[in-house]
């Protein structure tokens, strides 16, 4: 027992390693009513960690070579010990990456968890969003399959929508005239290497910055206001043990559903993987019917709506923007749902059927009528924000408690 | 250290300057990385002009050769075809007819867009999003509406264009079909990709 300590001494000495655990685990005070919902953010960490672990083991498959990725992704399928296991694992936790994110984001608005002082707590994430979306993005090139190639081929051409240097920077993408092996190769870099790298130190970023003003909570109320004698937050309990081991239960019910997937519906019935992805890229034949992986659908959807090349890019990129701007959006003072006016409720709830409405559509082939309605949802995403803005001024709110309610 | 006697500006106008420096040695040091990214020589060559023998083509029918990695499609439109193009032009459904917002070479700025009316030579790429439309020659399909001339639909997004590669209006894509520079070696041979700036 006093080796141990003396060892923890020799190294806290050097390294501040009990000062950490403390900081972030065994003294951070996180509000004593967290709910379903604070399941997702520690679920997005799991992920992140199959999606590396997953990741490397796949690079010792594959190979990022036009003519032999189509074949060692088969290869992996097929040939090698458990290899379907590992590829499934990485397909399937790529969309449940974006389940668990997209239903992160929302906890954040319900609850007004981007609200000051969170606003960079907020933005890190976004960055986070914004750098998983390229990872996809890039990731599903490598299979070089038709969807692969074609899914590229349009949002690289999104780039040549912008005027005069359009079309020198998807030249500069691409590598080539056209998406090539050249194109392949470095997306394989970036994908492996480059974003992920990014992504870590976002995620840092976003934990510290989180740690600095403390978790928000489904009431929205500052539990740093109410201290004991020893300056715990009355409301506070400490991360670990409690959220450590109620985090351990959310990571057994995901791993239940998760794993369903994996081994029953790892396809899921094309969105999860699309059927046009085992056919062997063919840059002379656009498939049929070519739409993205369903978690950029929504986006998409938008992009279609808009009948005019630059402006329908613009939309698109405007639709991240905007979730980008929402701490600046939302002038209330009252954070969580639950006090807040129902004209709020019902935006949110507007905000929330568009985008599951636009994710259906962008996955659909156009129709006169599908377009339309894509429109009026590509309306209620945007009307969103600016309705937020008007309604949260002078907001008819219910009174905030003092404490959290259990 | 102290900062008595100090001389500020002296120290802000050093910092300054070897900020400056150091930044252009970033910027002048990031270019060879940058331009990495740029097509290769491999790639560069592999844009070379390609040759077409179109001497036994039917009329109707749809050639595919790949250029610079791109399919440039040739087809052989025969008379009822060509009057369709004009058909389209009366109907008012185009959008740049006389493509004066396209891309194509000058000897190709007409309304069949091309050197010899007979022959279309286009990059069978959607001016859109890059997408590869699909020939679509039949006559008013289900599809595509009673006044359909024969031309190309893009399955990505549902842009048109007609047998001249000239986009509808009302599609997403902007422009016609791009026109790559070509020249006839003979009747039965086309150069794609090469003109030597002649007609």
């Amino acid at each position: 027992m006093s080796n141990q300590n003396n060892l923890l001494a020799w190294i806290d000495a050097r390294f501040p390693l009990t000062k950490m655990w403390n900081e972030h685990l065994a003294q951070y005070y996180a509000p004593k009513n967290f709910n379903f919902w604070y399941y997702f953010g520690s679920l997005a960490l799991l992920v992140l960690v199959l999606q590396i672990v997953t990741g490397i083991f796949l690079t010792m498959q594959y190979k990022p070579y036009g003519a032999l990725a189509f074949g060692s992704v088969e290869y992996i399928m097929r040939d090698v010990d458990w290899g379907w296991l590992i590829r499934y694992l990485h397909s399937t936790g790529a969309s449940f990456f974006f389940i668990v994110v997209y239903l992160h984001m929302f906890r954040g608005m319900m609850y007004g968890s981007y609200q000051k002082p969170r606003e960079l707590v907020w933005l890190f994430g976004m960055f986070i969003f914004l750098a998983l979306m390229a990872e996809a993005f890039m990731g599903y090139l490598l299979p070089w399959g038709q969807m692969s190639y074609w899914g590229a081929q349009v949002i690289i051409s999104l780039f040549g929508a912008i005027p005069v240097i359009g079309d020198d920077i998807t030249l500069f993408i691409r590598g080539d005239y056209v998406i090539s092996d050249a194109t392949l190769n470095r997306f394989f870099a970036l994908h492996v290497i480059a974003v992920p790298i990014i992504l870590l130190a976002l995620v840092v970023m976003h934990i510290i910055a989180l740690h600095e003003v403390g978790s928000n909570n489904p009431d929205g109320v500052d539990i740093k206001k109410l201290k004991d004698e020893n300056g715990v937050p009355l409301d506070g309990i400490p991360f670990h043990p409690y959220y450590s081991v109620k985090d351990i239960v959310g990571v057994a019910g995901f791993l239940i559903i998760f794993s369903l997937v994996v081994f029953f519906f790892p396809e899921m019935h094309g969105y999860f993987l699309e059927h046009a992805n085992f056919v062997p890229a063919n840059p002379f034949k656009t498939p049929e019917h070519i739409a993205p992986v369903w978690y950029f659908t929504p986006f998409y959807a938008i992009l279609r709506a808009v009948p005019d090349k630059l402006l329908g890019v613009i939309a698109m990129f405007a639709a991240i923007v905007m979730l980008f701007l929402l701490p600046w959006f939302d002038r209330g003072k009252v954070r969580s749902i639950r006090y807040r006016s129902g004209a709020f409720k019902l935006i949110l709830v507007i905000f929330v059927i568009s985008f599951i409405g636009l994710g259906y559509l962008g996955a659909l082939p156009p129709t006169v009528g599908r377009t339309w309605a894509a429109r009026l949802f590509t309306l209620g995403y945007f009307g969103y924000f600016f309705a937020l803005w008007f309604i949260s001024k002078n907001e008819n709110t219910k009174p905030v408690p003092e404490r959290v309610t259990s | 250290m102290s900062s008595e006697g100090v001389d500020k500006s002296r120290r802000r106008f050093l910092t300054a300057a070897t900020s400056v420096v150091g930044g252009v040695g970033v910027a002048f040091a990031a270019y060879p990385f940058l331009a990495t990214w740029m097509p290769s020589a491999k790639a560069q060559s592999a844009g070379a002009p390609v040759e077409a023998g179109i001497g036994k083509m039917e009329p109707g029918q749809q050639l595919v050769v790949k250029w610079r990695g791109k399919p440039v499609w040739i087809v052989r439109r025969d008379e009822q075809m060509l009057s369709g193009l004009k058909k389209n032009e009366e109907l008012d459904v185009l959008r740049d007819p006389m493509s004066d917002e396209s891309i194509q070479p000058d000897y190709c700025k007409n309304e069949h867009r091309s050197i010899k009316p007979e022959y279309l030579i286009a990059i069978g790429i959607c001016t859109h999003l890059g997408c590869s439309p699909t020939y679509r020659p039949e006559l008013a399909p289900a599809d595509l509406g009673p006044d359909w001339q024969g031309g190309f639909f893009c399955p990505c997004h549902g842009s048109k264009f007609d047998l001249a590669a000239r986009v509808f209006k009302g599609v997403p894509a902007p422009t016609n079909l791009v026109i790559p520079p070509h020249k006839y070696l003979s009747d039965a041979t086309v150069l794609i990709g090469e003109d030597d700036g002649e007609a």
